[in-house]
């Protein structure tokens, strides 16, 4: 495939995403490493790369869209605002070093408080329409379903914040979620400590920028987590059902109202998905076929919190997500320093159609 | 052509290498004044002593620029992406033993698991508005091993030496590093989280999968394995 050919491509959709009357912007490679740092930490190192201006600082090789998408319209946008882009992002692939570094992404977000239910069905139907002559296989998730139901949990705030920080961390949720659930043992380290009338008192000289006071007052944390009842059983019973519903949308929307009957706390959530469905079918969606999975958007996908879709090739299987998306009011939350305004969007990945019309 | 083993250049690493080469009959020694890089091989014909800085040597191998090498496991895997593609560990030398730990303050006494790392990670970011520091040179394993542990709120900060000493000096929160006794560690009043180490790392004779091998240096190779009892 030819370089040439992806631009024509990408050229092509953002055309497409114009005439339904997205706004082209552009964004400068180059972006300041501080903003994308701050929420992702360490780990963006690994999926992006970071290299130093001896003027700006830290600066990083623009790793998506998004984020500089939505600092733009939080500067100088109007509302309701529809975006199209399309350019080359740079991401390291140490685990995959057969993929690109550098590819292409052609991409529509939609910023409307209107219809958040209509807004994230006219991304993926636009999709959809978009990507039919591929034959891809589509799946939607919704991560404000867990959201949604870890708030409602019968457990302490503390306990609710740490497994909300850790949504996007399945392996590390789960280990959470036994420790509260009473099913894994208190490490012997934790237990000594809790038994020590004053552990500070064999701390011993203290050295670094982490104070006494910090350390008690974790120490009070722990003491106080100790004194917390274990998760109630059927609760997390109804937790584990949820994230393993894998269903076409109809069916998987029986089974959530089903788990919401006993976890009051997700209904509001699950209506939101009704109405989506609604919304989809609306737009020519056929909804009795489209697959959900609860857990779909959990680990490659930090920003999203609440509606989430992916399109794969079919017959490779090694292959990343050809298109994908997904709400990230959260995201404009964090970014809008006290404003924030509903995001859905997603990005198609031109060379991937490339390869595809190629093999055909 | 000759089949070209890389050496550490200096040090006990140099030393002991030259040992267990000569008690399997190969010898290996540096060649003109103490300052001269270049060495010389007795015992077996058309193998070329080339002595390189450990921290050279996964480089070397992966370029295919030598065949063999001796080098720590930490330093082949922190270096080199996929290692396991690009070399082939063929024996463990039995020396050079040391661990890549995550280290933290002794009076840091509610910290002893990457769960209770992660826990006051978060409350140390939301009280100091930075993200907790940990010191380290070996970034890719200690990411990659953090990553696993699910510590999040975290940033490495680069060390090159006198690790232990930043977070006496504030420069750091927490250390990753390399310890074999764990002595400095004590004396800097610092404790090893009670976890798998990062890894465990000793000297390892290592073969290249990508250096080219010609008929003649095929046969010195299966000679040399031999020779070594691998």
């Amino acid at each position: 495939m030819s370089l040439a050919a992806i631009k024509e491509k990408a050229a092509a959709l953002k055309a497409g995403f114009v005439d339904s009357g997205a706004q082209p912007v552009d964004c400068p490679v180059l972006l300041p490493a501080d903003t994308l740092l701050d929420l992702y930490g360490e780990d963006i190192r690994t999926r992006a790369f970071l290299t130093h201006d001896p003027v700006r600082g830290e600066v990083i090789l623009r790793p998506d869209f998004t984020v500089p998408v939505v600092q733009k319209h939080m500067a100088e946008g109007a509302e309701p605002a529809r975006y199209t882009y399309a350019g080359e992002i740079f991401r390291r692939q140490e685990e995959h070093p057969e993929r690109p570094s550098e590819y292409h992404q052609v991409g529509y977000e939609v910023f409307d408080r209107a219809d958040p239910a209509g807004a994230d069905a006219e991304v993926f139907a636009r999709f959809s329409e978009v990507l039919a002559p591929y034959g891809l296989r589509a799946v939607v998730g919704d991560i404000g379903i867990l959201i949604a139901a870890v708030a409602g949990l019968e457990a302490s705030e503390a306990r609710k914040a740490a497994l909300m920080r850790h949504i996007w961390r399945p392996r590390r949720f789960r280990a959470l979620l036994d420790r509260y659930a009473g099913r894994a043992a208190v490490p012997s380290s934790r237990a000594a400590l809790l038994a020590s009338p004053d552990p500070l008192s064999l701390a011993g000289p203290m050295i670094g920028l982490r104070g006494a006071a910090e350390i008690a007052a974790r120490v009070d944390a722990l003491r106080a987590d100790a004194q917390d009842p274990p998760l109630p059983g059927d609760q997390v019973e109804l937790l584990e059902a949820l994230v393993r519903v894998s269903e076409t949308c109809g069916n998987a929307l029986e089974q959530l109202r089903d788990i919401a009957v006993d976890m009051p706390a997700i209904a509001g959530a699950v209506d939101r998905m009704a109405a989506r469905c609604e919304a989809l079918a609306a737009r020519g969606i056929d909804v009795s076929s489209l697959m959900f999975d609860a857990n779909f958007g959990r680990t490659s996908m930090e920003y999203y919190d609440g509606f989430v879709f992916g399109f794969t090739a079919r017959g490779r299987p090694d292959w990343p997500l050809v298109a994908s998306g997904g709400r990230y009011d959260a995201l404009t939350r964090q970014l809008g320093q006290g404003r924030e305004i509903p995001a859905v969007g997603g990005v198609i990945r031109p060379g991937l159609l490339v390869d595809l019309e190629e093999a055909a | 052509m000759s089949v070209k083993l890389g050496v550490p250049s200096k040090g006990r690493l140099m030393d002991k290498t030259f040992d267990w080469f000569g008690a399997r009959g190969i010898g290996l020694a540096r060649s003109g004044s103490e300052r001269e890089y270049s060495g010389e091989v007795t015992g077996v014909d058309g193998v070329e002593l080339v002595l390189l800085s450990a921290g050279e040597i996964p480089r070397e191998l992966a370029a295919g620029r030598i065949h063999l090498g001796v080098t720590g496991t930490d330093l082949v895997q922190e270096k080199l992406v996929q290692w396991d593609q690009k070399v082939a560990p063929l024996a463990e030398l039995g020396f050079g033993h040391a661990d890549l730990i995550v280290a933290v303050p002794s009076c840091w006494v509610d910290v002893n698991t990457l769960d209770d790392l992660d826990a006051a990670a978060a409350a140390f970011r939301a009280r100091h508005g930075f993200r907790m520091r940990i010191a380290t040179k070996y970034h890719r394993l200690v990411r990659a091993y953090l990553h696993e542990g699910g510590v999040s709120d975290y940033q490495l900060v680069d060390s090159q030496g006198a690790t232990e000493g930043t977070v006496k000096n504030l420069t750091a929160e927490a250390i990753a590093d390399i310890t074999s006794s764990g002595e400095t560690l004590r004396a800097n009043h610092l404790k090893i989280l009670a976890e798998e180490p990062v890894l465990r790392s000793q000297a390892t004779l290592f073969k290249s999968r990508i250096a080219p091998l010609e008929a003649g240096e095929r046969e010195t190779m299966r000679l040399l394995q031999d020779r070594l009892g691998l």
